[in-house]
């Protein structure tokens, strides 16, 4: 069973691994994959940077999602994350009237939140996974997660929002009293005359408003957070960790695989990208040596010989580990894997 | 220009690419000319990276604190520090006037409320600490080995974010000052990190138009990592007499890894040009090291290129 096969009935399918390795073009590899077993499938870039759309030759305006078109039975849609955009969605979602919704988008604070600012990007992400996910559009949808120093940041990320949405303070702040008596008690409550003087009372009075405006969605925003949680943990979600055979990369996924066993969650698969070519049955060793042209030529060969069996010691040592993650290996190329034809290839031939 | 120059044009150089294009192993190289060259070269870890100090034949982890991790005989010298978020913040708490609230603040947790709903505050520290540093320490040159790109340009783009959200207080006369170090370019400047591929150059003609327009802080040498080149005697095909002596099967396989090589080769010519042709900076192109793990001998290789391709 290839990779791809164990993951036709999945309805999320998580790629992580640490930056540069490919990540991106695996993923979009994988939902081509996954399209040519007759899916539907929708995959999903996170990267502020437009990795995805070169990977798959398009120009991908943010947030909104494009039919790729290519020699498969199911469908291909291709997504860019606008963390901004996604926030927006859920605030009409659960924003209440015109003028709480206006409120909430008029406070300075909302547009420092909804910006694509470090912190709030990874539960945006999750969120629009759980947004596509249940549209009933795709049977699948493939998320490239962001190229994080720690990959476990968009587990977590629901967790992190549910923990501030319930911290004493902002419970505080959306406490339901009479707005003059909220008023009073704020201003003079010790914790935010503290903070005030940190870092501005007009920062200050800005969260305060904030929250005011915010405290029709709270409710909503805390369950749709549950949700998204139990989504990561659901049955059909699953993971793939996409690796390099070098040293650092195959460190960062084991640590990753250990973070997702400990959070009850289990890897799939492990893809391997860019293992050096085989060109020979000899042994580098072994080869003849000779000066001149047929020297660099010789060292060359041996060159390539000696990074392909490097790389196949450190791959079987990833096989061995666990028998039911599936390992896919994809072979470096010397051409960039940049078109939908590139792309399909890797995918028949390698997952 | 020399490299001694090249490295104190700046006070201050952010290193900035993707995740995977070497970062840390050009802050370490660049630090490590430096010092070889008599400078004393401070080298700020944001990520605390482990690879840093392997670079150095050092083991970790690295503190808030500096230390020195080599010594040159000519005097030069460099030294670093890890400075995370959550010291930045309690430091500039402290300075500010606010030590005795610090405690008070971290345990009610409600500084993380803020900070999670004013998410520039943590960056804006972390740069207002480097300002500090940039003033204060005793050093010729300072790099920082920054986070991967998007979180790099939303790093450098914190202050114009906090400004637009605190319009008083302390907090916003930081973002001021920081914003100002930005962008002046004998104070603060950045280098790109990329590899010689498609993918990594696309990446960094985005991150160097994002940088400029973000954050406007000025863009110094792009440095090419990791490239092959050479190979020319690949080019050559082999004499008839030599492939006469080889076996066929070896004849056949060193074809074939030779057009592989050359495949490699050139492709990675071409994105050196078409980086070139995109963005117009003066490149600095350090040699591929057949090796997984960098070590000091590798680093000095590192830095002799990198001592070499400035001058």
């Amino acid at each position: 069973m290839t990779l791809a096969d164990a993951l036709a009935d999945q309805h999320v399918v998580v790629v992580a691994g640490s930056g540069g390795v490919g990540k991106t073009t695996s993923s979009a590899a994988l939902a081509i994959a996954l399209a040519q077993r007759g899916r539907r499938v929708c995959v999903l870039t996170v990267d502020p940077a437009r990795r995805l759309a070169t990977a798959l030759g398009l120009d991908l305006d943010e947030g909104t999602a494009r039919t790729v078109a290519g020699p498969w039975s199911g469908e291909l849609t291709a997504v860019q994350l606008d963390a901004g955009r996604t926030f927006d969605g859920l605030l009409e979602r659960y924003g209440g009237s015109p003028d709480a919704i206006g409120a909430i988008r008029r406070n300075p604070i909302y547009r420092s939140l909804a910006g694509a600012l470090g912190g709030t990007q990874e539960y945006m992400a999750v969120e629009r996974v759980y947004e596509l996910s249940n549209s009933g559009h795709y049977d699948v949808v493939v998320i490239d997660t962001p190229p994080t120093r720690n990959a476990v940041d968009l587990l977590d990320a629901p967790d992190r929002l549910l923990g501030f949405l319930s911290h004493g303070i902002v419970r505080a702040l959306l406490a339901p009293t009479k707005v003059s008596l909220r008023a009073a008690s704020l201003a003079t409550a010790a914790a935010t005359r503290t903070i005030g003087s940190v870092v501005g009372t007009d920062l200050v009075n800005d969260v305060v408003s904030f929250f005011q405006a915010f405290a029709s969605l709270h409710q909503g925003f805390i369950d749709r957070a549950r949700a998204v949680q139990e989504l990561l943990a659901d049955d059909a979600t699953a993971y793939v960790l996409v690796t390099t055979p070098r040293g650092d990369a195959l460190e960062e996924t084991r640590w990753f695989s250990d973070q997702l066993t400990q959070r009850d969650l289990r890897t799939t698969g492990v893809i391997v990208n860019r293992v050096h070519p085989s060109f020979t049955t000899l042994d580098p060793e072994h080869l003849p040596l000779a000066g001149g042209v047929l020297g660099a030529h010789l060292d060359n060969l041996r060159d390539m010989e000696r990074a392909a069996r490097r790389d196949r010691a450190a791959v079987s040592v990833l096989t061995g580990q666990d028998p039911n993650v599936l390992v896919a290996e994809i072979p470096w190329r010397a051409d960039p894997l940049t078109d939908i034809d590139a792309l399909s290839d890797v995918a028949t031939s390698y997952l | 220009m020399t490299f001694r120059s090249f490295l104190t044009a700046s006070r201050v150089r952010f290193i900035v690419g993707k995740g995977g294009v070497g970062k840390t192993t050009v802050s370490a190289a660049l630090a490590l000319a430096g010092a070889a060259g008599g400078l004393h070269v401070h080298v700020i870890e944001l990520e605390g990276r482990e690879e840093f100090l392997r670079c150095f034949d050092a083991e970790g982890p690295l503190q808030y604190e500096s230390t020195t991790l080599y010594e040159h005989p000519s005097g030069g010298r460099v030294s670093a520090r890890h400075l995370g978020p959550d010291e930045a913040l309690v430091e500039w708490l402290r300075d500010h006037g606010f030590g005795r609230l610090v405690g008070r603040l971290r345990s009610s947790g409600a500084l993380d409320v803020i900070a999670t709903a004013v998410p520039g505050i943590r960056d804006v520290l972390v740069l207002g600490k480097i300002k500090a540093l940039a003033r204060d320490f005793d050093a010729d040159a300072i790099i920082v080995d920054a986070p991967a790109t998007g979180h790099s340009l939303s790093l450098l783009a914190s202050p114009s974010s906090l400004m637009a959200a605190a319009r008083s207080g302390p907090i916003r006369r930081q973002a001021e000052e920081v914003d100002q170090m930005l962008r002046d370019e004998t104070r603060c400047c950045v280098s790109l990190v990329t590899l010689a591929a498609e993918l990594p150059v696309t990446e960094a003609v985005e991150a160097a138009f994002g940088l400029e327009d973000r954050a406007g802080v000025a863009l110094s040498s792009i440095i090419v990592n990791q490239f092959a080149g050479g190979e020319s005697l690949l080019r050559t095909n082999l004499a008839p007499s030599d492939v006469a002596t080889l076996d066929p099967e070896l004849a056949h396989s060193i074809e074939v890894a030779r057009w592989f090589t050359l495949a490699r080769v050139d492709e990675e010519a071409r994105q050196l040009s078409r980086l070139h042709h995109e963005l117009p900076l003066e490149q600095m192109v350090l040699p591929r090291l057949e090796a997984d793990t960098i070590d000091l001998s590798r680093l000095a290789t590192l830095a002799d290129a990198c001592s070499r391709a400035a001058s």
